[in-house]
């Protein structure tokens, strides 16, 4: 009797433990499949279309080792390669010390008006690359640019001041654009150091510079490091600068070539796939030595529990000074950029600020971007894909992050690397090589808005993993194993306990990807077809075609409509005490 | 030497209220000697070292050392901190990981105004160095010292500028007990060889008791007794320090009247009538607390024939090493007594307790007054 109750009850554990295993086995499968067919195929086909002969109507693809023989034999590859090196390191160097500078102001000192700092960390957010560009060639273009065109009416002369279509020009305008990523990561790197560091240099004398240069920037070396690496990748790997500053007067960096390869007729594949991988090297190496660096980062971590921020050094009557370093900088990087949209945005056709300009204000560009026949289609593109892709990469990557966080699978370091994969991609390679992939596979993708789902996917997903990673590594492993213990699924407890758990996290994330992916362009500009337009596209489409003051009427509502997104992701974060993951 | 006068330093919180961290603090600090902020964690004492340091600038009051005033609200004085020549040695230490014990201890004199010669900071450098015992690390990196080398070379980098004035915040808290107590000696050694003017926090009464000349006890952003350590253990002016240094049994009493002895009173309890000692004069009626501390206690199995004695009943007893702790229930109170383990009567036995006058110390009864 008692030996038959033991072995029905050995059953059924023994099937329950199968449903939890088959159940949890599908599931991990499943999203190791997901994660290798994005992150790894296209890279895949890339490789191997550099090595091939383009595939035409009467010829199939050969072997060959023509591409990199073209791409490495020419001087012009030599003098690209320059060019993107000069222009990387150049932005990073630009953007550090800016960036940096803010920083140490912010956290250190008794700066005024501190609270407009705040809108460092959501300005690139908010004002997308391309926009940016766009004014700043109003501002300081060499014949248009209001920059000069006022120095030259006060000075009366002909002379060029400034000239953004220069290799010069593109550093600014990027360097710029990137130094609030530079403040936010330097302003972490303050914030995780003891106070007593600095405070104890200075009880043994040591004045503000002293203190400043040896203990602070000392100390912040490996964040240093790092951020001029992060800086020197995303600054080589960008398109927006080097397409419109660069293209126009033949300063061509790797990102513009490729897209000059596959915008000539007959379309150079096989050279951009070479070029394409040449950058894709770079860039992992940049990607590998940053993350050794964090990961060992912590020799000179000097965290310590105490929550106190330092106390703020006086910096007397140089404050005002500091301030006006500040408000110049707000100036360049907010106010100008964006009056100058909103300018051209109320006029007829574009001209410069004046009295005469002032009369001829009209609504013209934004009657005709409403009436404009993609509009509706790419906004509601946009929209789509956003939100898709954001739901989409959140519920893969907390999958993912239990595997990795949670459990002791082997190889599952394999999937974290896998998921991270796609941080070394360049949009626009990305782009290329999902767009070399669907066009051999032709499963109907191709010409689709499903290949740039696709590729947002693939381009976000890093980003989802690190929001859901982060938060994670805080749910402690019994508040998971008290749930199997009480009798629950692993299914169940996943749904009941770890996602719920994850919540702020995922919305968190969320939110950010959706953001992001609104404003991607890079890889979406090899990758749309009449029809599969997103906003951002449409703005590239308006430059092309030379209708400035619409693009401005456009980028005014986009600025807008972002600011208002930002604004309810802050409100969200508040609202849900979420802490931020970047 | 030091002095601090009616200083009172604030902080605004997160939510923007004031938190009153050090109220009307003054003392005064003779030269050469340790004089040490005692008191629970949160209490000000930290507050009230960096007001010194000039590391917090304190909402008014005045510090000077010697003739030189440092911070002064009224004649709106404020020297930076880098300019007060004070050592200051933090809680964390602070020991720079980019640099070599070496360079740690070398950087005052390499950021001093009145530039020193390489030769004078390396026989400077090597000679503190020496004297804390670090000499045959000089080269190594910060990063690879253990946490006592890492205090010992706090306190040399607070030594080489020769300061007028050495602060420490905490600097034992974070060793572990062995070495904490090996390193109060030899703190107090240097301190008392080099004669230095020294300003020492602790939440660690022991410690202060061990190290000070003179200490003051803060509670909540004030000092509530200035005194000698003796003093301060034996003579406590009220109920918190009494508490806070070392452990006290209370009894709440009633002033009978004076005894022949002097600063001796008669005192009625709820276990019966006792002799205690007083400082202030007290007059029959007035509310007092007797604070006793459990070391101070005799217990035997018979009745002693000295004053002061009460039967009791033994309720729970625990054996810590050193001596043995017990209970006791004296009608419906509990004292806590503290005794050599040749004594060890079961629980629940019959005992007798002694308490010496001397040691039965009447205080103001705050809690009572402000009740009335
Ligand atoms: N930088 C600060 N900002 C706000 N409040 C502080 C700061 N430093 C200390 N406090 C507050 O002041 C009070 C006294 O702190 P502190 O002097 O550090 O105490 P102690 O050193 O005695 O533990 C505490 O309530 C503490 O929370
Ligand atoms: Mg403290």
């Amino acid at each position: 009797m008692s030996g038959l109750a033991e072995s029905a009850a050995g059953a059924a554990a023994r099937q329950s433990l199968w449903q939890r295993l088959d159940l949890k086995w599908a599931v991990i499968g499943v999203s190791v499949a997901i994660v290798a067919y994005f992150a790894l195929v296209p890279l895949v086909f890339l490789f191997w279309q550099s090595f091939f002969t383009p595939q035409t109507a009467t010829k199939a693809a050969e072997f060959t080792l023509d591409n990199y023989g073209k791409a490495y034999s020419s001087l012009e590859t030599a003098r690209l390669f320059i060019n993107s090196l000069q222009f990387a390191t150049g932005v990073a160097i630009f953007a550090f010390t800016v960036g940096t500078l803010l920083a140490w102001m912010n956290e250190r000192t008794n700066t005024p008006f501190k609270a407009l700092f705040f809108s460092l960390s959501i300005i690139p957010l908010v004002i997308p690359g391309i926009l940016f560009v766009v004014a700043w060639i109003f501002l300081g273009s060499p014949k248009i640019g209001i920059i000069n065109l006022v120095l030259q009416n006060w000075f009366g002369t002909k002379y060029v001041f400034v000239n953004v279509y220069s290799i010069w020009g593109m550093i600014w305008v990027e360097g710029l654009h990137y130094s609030p990523m530079a403040f936010l990561l330097m302003t972490a790197a303050f914030r995780s150091m003891d106070p007593a560091m600095e405070e104890s240099a200075m009880m043994s004398g040591a004045n503000i510079l002293q203190v400043a240069w040896r203990i602070t920037l000392k100390l912040s070396w490996p964040a240093i490091f790092a951020t001029i690496l992060i800086l020197f990748v995303r600054s080589i790997e960008s398109f927006e600068v080097p397409a419109l500053l660069g293209l126009p007067v033949g300063i061509e960096v790797f990102t513009s070539s490729i897209y000059r390869a596959i915008h000539q007729y007959p379309s150079q594949i096989g050279l951009a796939s070479s070029y394409a991988v040449t950058l894709l090297l770079i860039t992992s190496v940049g990607v590998y030595f940053q993350s050794r660096l964090s990961s060992q980062g912590n020799k000179y971590s000097t965290m310590t529990g105490k929550g106190f921020r330092p106390r703020t050094i006086d910096l007397g009557r140089w404050r005002y000074a500091a301030a006006a370093v500040f408000f110049g900088y707000f100036l360049l990087i907010v106010v100008l950029p964006f009056l100058v949209l909103l300018w051209s945005s109320f006029q007829g056709f574009y001209s410069v600020p004046s009295m005469a300009a002032l009369k001829n204000l009209t609504l013209d560009p934004y009657r005709f971007i409403f009436s404009y026949p993609t509009l509706a289609q790419s906004v509601w593109n946009s929209l789509i894909l956003a939100l898709g892709s954001a739901t989409v990469i959140m519920l893969v990557t907390s999958v993912i992050c239990w595997i990795v966080v949670k459990t002791k699978i082997p190889g599952r370091w394999l999937l974290d690397n896998l998921a991270s994969l796609p941080m070394v991609f360049p949009g626009l390679v990305l782009g290329l090589s999902i767009m070399i992939f669907y066009l051999y596979f032709d499963v109907g993708v191709y010409g689709t808005i499903w290949i740039m789902f696709a590729a947002y996917i693939t381009r976000f997903l890093p980003y989802g993993l690190r929001y859901n990673t982060t938060s994670m590594l805080q749910i402690h492993k019994e508040l998971e194993e008290s749930a199997q213990m009480s009798g629950a699924s692993w299914a169940t407890s996943f749904r009941r306990i770890i996602l719920p758990l994850l919540k702020p996290g995922l919305l968190a994330g969320w939110i950010y990807i959706v953001i992001v992916s609104i404003r991607e362009l890079a890889a979406s500009i090899l990758l749309y077809s009449p029809g599969t337009e997103v906003v951002s596209i449409v703005i590239w489409e308006l430059w092309e075609n030379g209708q400035y003051v619409e693009l401005s009427a456009l980028g005014v509502l986009f600025i807008i409509a972002l600011f208002i997104l930002v604004m309810l992701a802050q409100y969200v974060g508040k609202k849900f005490g979420i802490k931020e993951a970047r | 030497m030091l002095s601090v006068k009616a200083l009172f330093t604030e902080y605004p919180n997160e939510r923007g209220e004031t938190v009153k961290a050090a109220q009307d603090v003054s003392f005064d600090v003779p030269e050469g000697k340790l004089f040490t902020l005692l008191g629970p964690s949160g209490c000000g004492k930290t507050t009230t070292l960096r007001s010194i340091a000039g590391l917090e600038r304190p909402r008014s009051g005045e510090i000077s050392i010697g003739e030189r005033v440092v911070y002064s609200s009224g004649r709106n004085i404020f020297v930076a901190p880098n300019r007060r020549n004070f050592g200051m040695v933090f809680q964390s230490y602070a020991i720079w990981p980019h640099m070599s014990v070496f360079k740690n201890a070398a950087f005052p004199l390499e950021v001093a105004s009145a530039r020193v010669n390489r030769a004078e900071i390396d026989r400077k450098v090597m000679r503190v160095l020496g004297t804390v015992g670090l000499d045959h690390l000089a080269s190594r990196e910060a990063t690879k010292l253990s946490g006592g080398q890492q205090q010992r070379l706090a306190l040399a980098r607070a030594l080489t500028m020769e300061p007028k004035l050495l602060l420490l915040d905490e600097p034992l808290s974070n060793l572990d007990a062995k070495l904490r107590e090996r390193m109060r000696f030899e703190l107090k050694r240097l301190q008392r060889e080099l004669r230095l003017t020294t300003v020492y926090v602790t939440h660690d009464q022991g410690e202060a008791l061990a190290l000070s000349h003179e200490i003051a006890v803060m509670n909540e952003g004030r000092i509530v007794q200035i005194g000698a350590p003796r003093d301060i253990y034996e003579r406590p002016h009220n109920r918190f320090v009494a508490d806070f240094v070392g452990s006290a049994n209370f009894l709440e009493a009633t002033v009978i009247g004076r005894d022949d002895r002097a600063d001796i009173y008669q005192v009625q309890t709820a276990i019966g009538n006792l002799l205690a000692f007083a400082v202030e004069p007290l007059k029959p009626g007035d509310g007092v607390v007797i604070s006793l501390r459990p070391e101070d206690t005799q217990l035997s199995a018979h009745r002693p024939d000295t004053l002061n004695a009460f039967e009791g009943v033994v309720e729970a007893k625990l054996f810590l090493g050193e001596f043995i702790e017990f209970q006791i229930k004296l009608g419906d109170m509990l004292m806590l007594a503290r005794v050599h383990p040749s004594f060890s009567p079961q629980v629940g036995t019959k005992v007798y307790i002694g308490m010496n006058p001397e040691k039965c110390v009447a205080i103001p009864d705050d809690a009572r007054h402000r009740k009335a």
